[in-house]
């Protein structure tokens, strides 16, 4: 597995973080967490904060699997997070997914996010407060569904949009969707994910 | 991988021989992990079974894993109190996993307190590498006190998935063998008296083990403020206060007292960073040692980095309200559906229970009136029957589902034979086939083990007639909705003990169960 993952990870936190957290060294405690938000450079490059939010069925999970193996396969820290267990269909569904040279907490801090992904329409209200000033919100309305051949492969069609905002090579995409997908499936997701790619325009 | 897949390829590198438990979020996933990597993984009808058979196989020298979440261990709590005084020669892992928000339970209970109270050890890990690392530590310190041990896990240790690196386990297992122990294991008083003074003992061994283990971490950063931390708590602290000097206890039961003053005495300000209750804080501060707690609003739910930075703060201002998402509902074409339209109709009073179909109690239906823990139903429903005025008792309807009647509500159902209210009682199983709420697991009523292979079954309206309850009916709900209705109608002026089935797969289950049915007979037609 990755370099990046031995056990003594945990120290190498920048300096320029620790004057934007709420614990000063002399002990002069701000009030709002909510305060830090926009003004942390060193954190957002240092890490990269991505909620997948929609609703149950939807595969919001599996497209959070799919990138956190990108990221992994990629070679960064990566932690994933979120809560599930419930069998029904149709329920809030969100998946914080972060990746970096060294990642702590698995749950992405209010308004931290740098992108949200969103699969459903009426889930993106509910869910745009995670995102931080300036962050990219990626919504169902960037993809005509139409255009897919199957409509389950939404959540692979995004991370195609996505895919253009990070830095990350296209074969780690393509081959954590493999992975993360039986091979019946792969065809349909890839094309699904290169519509996405391409739908951005950019 | 995810803690829960962690737990499960530690436990199958340590050469665990049984691993067992009954599903309960957030802890299903480890004993389906561990058979699908090759484990001997059972389900038990419930927590207190499972513990006892995980505890005999610990006995007989083999090294068992038992998972359950948080309310589990109330079930298994009998067992799981003696057995800290027969003690075990085999490893027993005990896997607890504690949900704070109660993303998926009926309430928030902080299972460290039951180390305490049980004098069992407890490790806590903070993330997936860790859980694989104490699940091997908890087994060889199992073997070397002879107790059994507790991994404390939380929703967000099992469900988050962060990178782990393998390693060996340093003990080989032993040969499953039958020594007589009869001291040891034979709770009778006079032998138990002394296994007591002997688990204190252990106990206190197990400390001084503990104050010199590499359990406990320090990480050294300024010293003006020091922060105390277990479990995922620290990855959130560790973000929200990077320059702090921190400790990180691992072992979290017994407490490292000493390790943990020096700690308190290396720096100006100390902050204890805990989910849940107070139970580390209170137990240091009773020490006499100088640390600072969180302030009770940060009691409930879990903790996050900002939270994390509010309590460091003292910040007891209200929080925002977390966004409102859209609730769970049962399924379109749901076979619970029709139960609750019935019920509703009837105007029933409906003591409930734990599984999908509790959302019989969200709208349209607003079918359910009471739901406490799986199997409650039966017995609360006996119970308001029994002082009722006639009229209203005659419309109270126990619903429970298949796999919790099987988990705890048999026993209700032998109490409704052997004290029978007056006005009858009705009781309403909603057979799915599966364990649906949990994600699908098999149970003893569905005829398939944990790895969906055939075995016996439990025929549940012929075990209700085994009691001697004459009114057993079976309907298909979706497809015999009108006799379903009609029957239960006259189930409930009949005045006699009833057992109404409904029968019909979960529709996330309907396609699977058919091919698990396929392959079972295939398998027969070769023999
Ligand atoms: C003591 C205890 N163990 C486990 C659970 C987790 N749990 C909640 S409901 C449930 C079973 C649901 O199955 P079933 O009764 O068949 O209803 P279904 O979900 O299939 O409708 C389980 C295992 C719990 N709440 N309490
Ligand atoms: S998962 Fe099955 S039992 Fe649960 S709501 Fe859906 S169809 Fe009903």
């Amino acid at each position: 597995m990755s370099s990046q993952t031995n056990r003594t990870r945990n120290t190498g936190v920048s300096p320029v973080r620790i004057r934007n957290t709420g614990v000063s060294p002399v002990r002069k405690h701000r009030k709002q967490s909510t305060e830090f938000t926009g003004e942390t450079p060193v954190l957002r490059t240092a890490v990269t904060n991505v909620v997948i939010a929609g609703l149950g069925g939807q595969g919001v999970l599996k497209a959070s699997d799919i990138l956190a193996e990108v990221a992994f396969r990629a070679g960064l820290d990566t932690k994933k997070s979120e809560i599930h267990g419930m069998s029904q269909r149709g329920g809030s569904v969100a998946s914080d997914v972060r990746f970096g040279k060294n990642v702590l907490s698995p749950m992405i801090p209010s308004g931290r996010a740098d992108f949200l992904v969103v699969l459903d329409g009426e889930q993106v209200d509910v869910n745009r407060h995670v995102l931080r000033e300036g962050g990219v919100l990626i919504g169902p309305d960037k993809i005509d569904v139409n255009a897919l051949g199957n409509r389950r492969s939404l959540n692979v069609a995004m991370l195609g949009i996505l895919s253009n905002h990070l830095e990350i090579d296209l074969p780690f995409w393509l081959d954590s969707i493999k992975a993360n997908l039986p091979e019946k499936l792969h065809d349909a997701n890839i094309e699904a994910f290169e519509t996405g790619r391409n739908a951005a325009g950019d | 991988m995810s803690g829960n897949e962690a737990v499960a390829k530690a436990a199958l590198d340590a050469g665990v021989a049984l691993g067992t438990g009954y599903p309960g979020t957030p802890s299903t996933e480890i004993l389906e992990n561990f058979s699908l990597i090759g484990g001997l993984a059972q389900w038990a009808p419930n927590e207190k079974v499972a513990m006892e058979v995980a505890l005999g196989a610990s006995f007989a020298g083999a090294r068992t894993l038992v998972t359950m979440k948080h309310v589990g261990l109330n079930v298994a709590a009998d067992p799981l109190f003696t057995s800290a005084y027969t003690g075990v020669t085999g490893a027993m892992v005990i896997v607890t996993a504690d949900d704070p928000g109660m993303a998926s339970s009926q309430n928030e209970q902080d299972n460290r307190h039951y180390a305490r109270a049980a004098g069992i050890p407890m490790f806590e890990p903070s993330d997936s590498q860790e859980a694989y690392d104490f699940t091997l530590r908890a087994i060889e310190l199992s073997e070397k006190f002879h107790t059994p041990v507790f991994l404390r896990v939380t929703t967000r240790i099992c469900h988050s998935k962060t990178v782990v690196i393998p390693a060996r386990s340093a003990t080989e297992p032993q040969k499953p063998e039958f020594v007589r122990d009869i001291k040891s294991r034979v709770m009778i008083p006079a032998y138990a008296r002394p296994a007591h003074k002997r688990m204190r003992e252990r106990l206190t061994q197990i400390t001084d083990w503990n104050e010199r283990s590499d359990l406990n971490q320090t990480i050294k950063g300024n010293d003006d403020l020091g922060i105390i931390a277990t479990g995922i708590s620290y990855a959130h602290a560790r973000e929200a206060a990077p320059e702090a000097s921190f400790l990180k206890i691992g072992l979290t039961w017994p407490i490292p007292i000493k390790t943990i003053e020096n700690f308190t005495k290396s720096v100006a300000r100390c902050v204890v960073i805990e989910e849940g209750d107070p139970v580390l804080v209170e137990t240091l501060l009773a020490a006499g040692l100088k640390v600072e707690g969180k302030d009770p609003m940060y009691r409930f739910g879990e903790l996050n980095v900002g939270r994390v930075r509010r309590i460091l703060s003292a910040d007891t201002s209200p929080e925002p309200a977390p966004a409102k998402g859209k609730p769970p509902q049962l399924c379109p074409g749901c076979p619970h559906r029709t139960g609750f339209k019935i019920l509703k109709k009837l105007n029933c009073i409906v003591p409930g229970d734990i599984g999908c179909y509790t959302l019989g109690v969200l709208p349209p239906f607003e079918a359910m009136d009471t739901c406490v823990c799986m199997g409650a139903s039966i017995g609360v429903g006996l119970g308001m029957r029994h002082v009722l005025p006639d009229e209203k008792a005659r419309r109270v309807v126990s619903v429970i589902g298949d796999s919790t009647f099987v988990h705890s509500g048999i026993t209700g159902l032998v109490e409704m034979v052997y004290n029978p209210p007056k006005t009858g009682h009705v009781v309403l199983i909603l057979d799915n086939g599966t364990t649906a709420m949990t994600g699908l697991q098999e149970h003893p009523g569905t005829g398939r083990k944990l790895d969906h292979q055939p075995t016996n079954q439990i025929i549940f309206e012929d075990f209700a007639k085994s009691l001697g309850i004459e009114r057993v009916e079976v309907f298909d709900p979706t497809k015999e909705a009108e006799k379903f209705e009609r029957a239960l109608a006259e189930a409930l002026k009949s005045g006699e003990l009833c057992v109404i089935i409904a029968r019909r797969p979960c529709l996330l289950a309907a396609k699977k169960i058919r091919e698990y049915e396929q392959q079972a007979a295939e398998a027969n037609a070769h023999e």
